[in-house]
């Protein structure tokens, strides 16, 4: 018999409740500002921006409060409220050598153009928790020391900082880049995505993709499971302009500046009988300051093109269909969270079924035991 | 219009206020808040993806005996949008582009110091490298 039920509306209003009161904390602490959230949380924003796939720091910021800080719960709130907004258009692609650098190191090449400039950055910390910033918290201080930040005297002027994958493509010593042949890339947000996929696709995938999983997966590479012996060729932070040609204008419009993550990773070669060996290159790009993100992003893109680059398949990195079907941690956490939700009537079939094949397993069990007795 | 995406709603009124009286200006279409596809290229320099997108202003606007004006900004700050629309127009009327680019000139002076902030900042964590003296020399 199927009984169809109805209820919990009640609960239901009584927990969301519940829930925004316990999102506030005490009342008599000042609530945070979403201000505050922008400008201390910096890198919670910035990741959920970059796996909400899309940009907006006051949103980022109010969906990290309203998610009590569940950066997942916050990148699915972006991704709902995106589907709310109509598209303009596509911007042109961000040039990410024409940028305002934050930060940017290489891991190989010491005396590089521009230099290694280190920024804002956790490296070289000692990872002891600073027990003064809990203090200052307390004390309700301002803490001057903070804000301050030593500035060079000569550097007001631009500087040149060409990518290393150029100075490594001028000697012929790195594969180029797939040229720009004018064709519109594929945009998984507007298409439904069907297996192979090209890079350009495998690189919006992986751009929102779950950081925690493009760690691992990444991880597992330098493990062994698909090596392809990483540098980091280039890692580099810092704003960029954003150009879009607004069809009703008929020319091109600068929009302001995103911030973004951008990393080059050096592989090893590929040569054959006609071409000489080259370097080969994986690539990430990521909103905001998102380095872990960009890095495990370049060593899983690498991983993928074992095909075009002739090696060998079989780790779970190189799986085109396993990676990119299961890195978007909204989809992941939709299907796998649903198993909270009420399951009765799909539990009382297998119950059922799991009582009937007891009642048969006790039967012949009897029978058996009879048929033994009888001999 | 680059000027006008990154200034401040604030600075932006401020500017409208000290250029007044401004004729009446009515909108073509509402402001209205979108997303725009921000792309990336494969390598930093080959072939185009798509990256993600970003919320984006935009505003049209003609003055009252005037010319149109367009605003397009990163975010959804509506009113600013409208602002820099009404300030786009302005600039098409000659006889007071100079105004315009008058006052505009604060906002891309303050962007500029910002800009050279983060340079001098960002320089000063750049690593100055030295060889160590070896013994057996």
């Amino acid at each position: 018999m199927y009984v169809a039920a109805k209820g919990g509306e009640k609960a239901i209003r009584n927990a969301h409740a519940l829930l925004a009161k316990r999102r506030r904390g005490k009342k008599n602490l000042p609530a945070i500002s979403l201000a505050q959230i922008a400008q201390q949380l910096t890198l919670a924003v910035d990741r959920v921006m970059a796996e909400g796939s899309l940009y907006d720091v006051e949103l980022a910021a109010l969906a990290v409060k309203q998610a009590r800080g569940d950066l997942i719960e916050a990148i699915f709130l972006i991704r709902a409220f995106r589907t709310t907004l109509p598209r303009f258009g596509y911007a042109q692609a961000l040039d990410t050598s024409e940028m305002l650098v934050r930060r940017r190191v290489s891991a190989t090449y010491k005396d590089l153009p521009g230099g290694q400039l280190l920024g804002p950055t956790f490296d070289y910390t000692h990872r002891l928790l600073d027990t003064s910033l809990g203090l200052a918290d307390e004390a309700d201080e301002v803490d001057d020391q903070a804000g301050e930040a030593k500035q060079a005297d000569d550097a007001a002027a631009p500087v040149s900082m060409p990518r290393v994958t150029d100075l490594l493509g001028q000697e012929g010593l790195i594969e180029g880049a797939p040229t720009d042949d004018g064709s519109e890339p594929f945009d998984i947000t507007r298409a439904p995505v069907s297996f192979p996929v090209d890079r350009s696709t495998r690189l919006q995938t992986l751009a929102r993709g779950d950081e925690g999983y493009l760690l691992a997966l990444g991880y597992s590479t330098q493990r062994g499971y698909g090596r392809s012996h990483p540098f980091v060729g280039e890692i580099r932070f810092g704003d960029v302009e954003v150009i879009f040609e607004a069809p009703e204008l008929g020319f091109e419009v600068s929009l302001g500046t995103v911030q973004v993550t951008e990393c080059q990773s050096v592989n090893q070669f590929k040569g054959s009988a006609t071409t000489a060996p080259q370097f080969t290159r994986g690539y990430g790009l990521v909103f905001g300051q998102c380095e872990r993100k960009a890095l495990s992003m370049a060593l899983v893109e690498r991983a993928l093109r074992w095909e075009e680059l002739g090696e060998e398949p079989g780790a779970p990195a190189q799986d085109e269909e396993f990676v990119l079907s299961h890195c978007d941690n909204v989809q992941a956490t939709g299907f796998v969270e649903h198993l909270k939700l009420p399951h009765y009537v799909d539990f009382q079939a297998e119950l059922d079924l799991v009582r009937r094949m007891r009642a048969e397993h006790e039967e012949s069990r009897r029978a058996a035991d009879m048929k033994e007795a009888a001999e | 219009m680059a000027v006008m995406a990154r200034a401040e709603s604030t600075e932006l009124d401020a500017i409208l206020a000290r250029l007044g009286p401004l004729p009446a200006a009515s909108n073509l279409k509402p402001p209205e808040v979108g997303l725009v596809m921000l792309r990336g290229r494969t390598g930093g320099d080959g072939a185009p993806f798509n990256l993600g997108e970003a919320t984006v202003a935009r505003a049209a606007v003609r003055l009252e005996g005037g010319a149109a004006g367009f605003a397009y900004r990163l975010g959804r700050d509506l009113k600013a949008a409208r602002a820099a629309a009404i300030l786009d127009a302005l600039w098409q009327d000659e006889a007071r582009r100079a105004a315009v680019e008058e006052a505009l000139a604060a906002v891309r002076a303050r962007l500029a110091d910002e800009a050279a902030t983060v340079r001098a900042e960002t320089a000063a964590t750049k690593v100055d490298f030295f060889t160590l003296v070896r013994g057996e020399d």
